[in-house]
């Protein structure tokens, strides 16, 4: 259906008044709760002038944060995307016995709270947890390290590539990849030749909401990062220190990057959607 | 179905339980395990002190009033945006998913400079008596944030699926138009509204990081679940933060089951 009716058209006869009532009223709403935020993230990073604007983010504890959100972000996400090729071949390819649960347990980390995330690691690898004795024992460091911050951040963007694969694969169907293999290919070549073709934009779209909430990630990463100023900051981590320390200025101007960030997400996304919109899959509701 | 005609199979199905065993299984069974170490008795002992029961009652309570709000200003958004055409339609349709991609900390920090008392907002809120920023108020006002988009995003595909037709024949058999969005259409979107709500809800309940900034984290006031658990943490009381893990990972167990329920009763609905 053509989504757009025109206002005049929408109902012959009614009046106008409801109409645009109703679309002040939702207007009013997303200026005040979300551009409203928006907007004062780059007003107050601006506040005190661009010199100390610039100067917050080459600020070497910042560059620091920089640096480490992309390590962990490059680390997490590539590993994520396979996974989420992997589960959405095997979920959507083969039938098999507790399919349904397995689908459960690849959304689980949408319902589990940030910080419950980053607990679980500490419980695990942390001093006390099951393995620190061991760990301690070898010299190894995952909790308040790096290695830490790149788990929690593994668990919370998981679903992310699979969701979006998923029921666009099953769409799909397989019937293109079995006459790929009656026809004499191999399974790679099935892969890279029929499958990948069909599902990079969808894949595409999968990997940039994943790395946008890698980068974004705060609650896990605070539990299991110890706040080691320029060694296990992320930028949302030195965006909290910065405000603590009242900091304000450098504080929303470190923010500025990331808010900078969610818009060429949200512009990337936008696009994708207005332009390849037919090979993302059925639109299904999503969030996380 | 036993033809297994395309490869990798093993390969694919494989290394997706050995992934998810070792990164989503194995840490959460440490939860489990660390929690029932303190016992049936310890676990009350801890949930029933006073500050985490406060700590309960506003985490839930707080997620549930914005889940409400959240359904009813999706409604009207959703709806204007697949009803009506004005300019910039495309542009305030793109805005609805930016809660999903700011990250918390930036919404946490950028709310506060909004509803501080001598915030954008605040200062206005003020002098009427009202403080928003560091109370429960405030908790609440970025629960709305980041629950917002749920409700849009799962009612705008059941709204655009909607046959016209059934809008007309009820306006020609004499329905008034608030008769026919209340008898006719809402019925067809309560499943859909149903599930957006116990999204929004979820994600409320877990949220952290646009929370502690504007909350004020008093005890017993506005201090959220999640922060006792990080407080409880910094104390190494790791037992007692894995029993309120525990209990807020069971609570969003109940809440998965029943989004489930009401996706499967959604899509009923539907077919009908």
């Amino acid at each position: 259906m053509d989504a757009v009716l025109s206002l005049t058209r929408s109902r012959p006869g009614a009046g106008r008044l409801v109409p645009l009532l109703l679309i002040a009223a939702a207007l009013g709403f997303l200026l005040l709760f979300l551009l409203l935020p928006l907007a004062a993230v780059f007003v107050e990073a601006l506040r005190k002038g661009l010199g100390t604007y610039t100067a917050a983010l080459v600020h070497p504890e910042a560059i620091a944060a920089i640096k480490l959100t992309l390590l962990v972000a490059a680390i997490a996400v590539p590993l994520n995307t396979v996974f989420g090729v992997a589960a959405a071949w095997a979920m959507t390819r083969f039938a098999f016995r507790g399919k349904a649960l397995l689908g459960a347990l690849i959304d689980l980390p949408f319902s589990v709270s940030p910080v419950v995330s980053g607990l679980i690691y500490v419980l695990l690898f942390g001093a006390q947890g099951w393995f620190g004795p061991w760990l301690l024992e070898h010299d190894i460091k995952l909790i308040f390290a790096v290695p830490g911050l790149v788990l929690a951040t593994i668990f919370v963007t998981l679903p992310f590539v699979a969701r979006e694969l998923i029921p666009l694969m099953q769409s799909q169907g397989s019937d293109e990849e079995e006459a790929a293999r009656v026809l004499g290919a191999g399974g790679w070549q099935i892969f890279f030749r029929v499958t990948l073709p069909n599902i990079k934009w969808a894949l595409l779209y999968g990997v940039l909401l994943c790395n946008a909430r890698a980068m974004g990630e705060f609650g896990a990463v605070s539990v299991v990062s110890g706040h080691i100023r320029g060694l296990t900051n992320t930028l949302p981590l030195h965006v909290e220190i910065l405000y603590n320390d009242y900091n304000y200025a450098g504080a929303f101007a470190v923010a500025s990057l990331l808010a900078f960030l969610a818009l060429i997400t949200l512009g990337l996304k936008t696009f994708l959607e207005w332009r390849y919109g037919s090979e993302l899959a059925a639109k299904a509701p999503r969030g996380h | 179905m036993a033809r297994r005609v395309l490869p990798g199979f093993g390969l694919s199905l494989g290394y997706v339980l050995t992934y998810l065993g070792l990164l989503v299984l194995l840490p959460l069974a440490a939860l489990a395990v660390k929690a029932s170490g303190i016992g049936l008795a310890g676990l009350w002992n801890t949930l029933s002190a006073p500050p985490v029961l406060a700590a309960l009652k506003l985490s839930f309570g707080a997620a549930l009033v914005s889940a409400l709000i959240n359904a009813a200003a999706g409604l009207l958004v959703a709806w204007v945006l697949v009803r009506y055409s004005f300019p910039g339609r495309r542009l305030f349709d793109a805005l609805v998913d930016l809660p999903f991609a700011l990250p918390t900390a930036v919404a946490g920090i950028a709310l506060t400079a909004l509803y501080a008392p001598k915030g954008w907002i605040g200062e206005w809120l003020v002098p009427l008596g009202i403080k928003v920023a560091f109370t429960p108020l405030g908790v609440l006002i970025a629960m709305i944030f980041v629950g917002f988009p749920f409700v849009v995003r799962t009612l705008q595909p059941v709204l655009e699926s909607l046959d016209r037709d059934i809008e007309e024949a009820a306006t020609s058999l004499g329905a008034t138009r608030l008769q026919t969005f209340l008898r006719v259409l809402f019925p067809l979107l309560l499943p859909a509204l149903l599930t957006g709500f116990a999204l929004a809800l979820a994600r409320a309940v877990g949220e952290y990081g646009s929370v502690i900034f504007i909350a004020g984290n008093i005890p017993m006031k506005s201090e959220i679940l999640p922060l006792v658990i990080v407080k409880q943490l910094e104390q190494f009381k790791y037992a007692d933060a894995a029993a309120v893990g525990v209990i807020m990972l069971a609570l969003s167990f109940v809440l998965l089951l029943a989004i489930g329920l009401l996706q499967r009763w959604s899509r009923r609905w539907a077919e009908r």
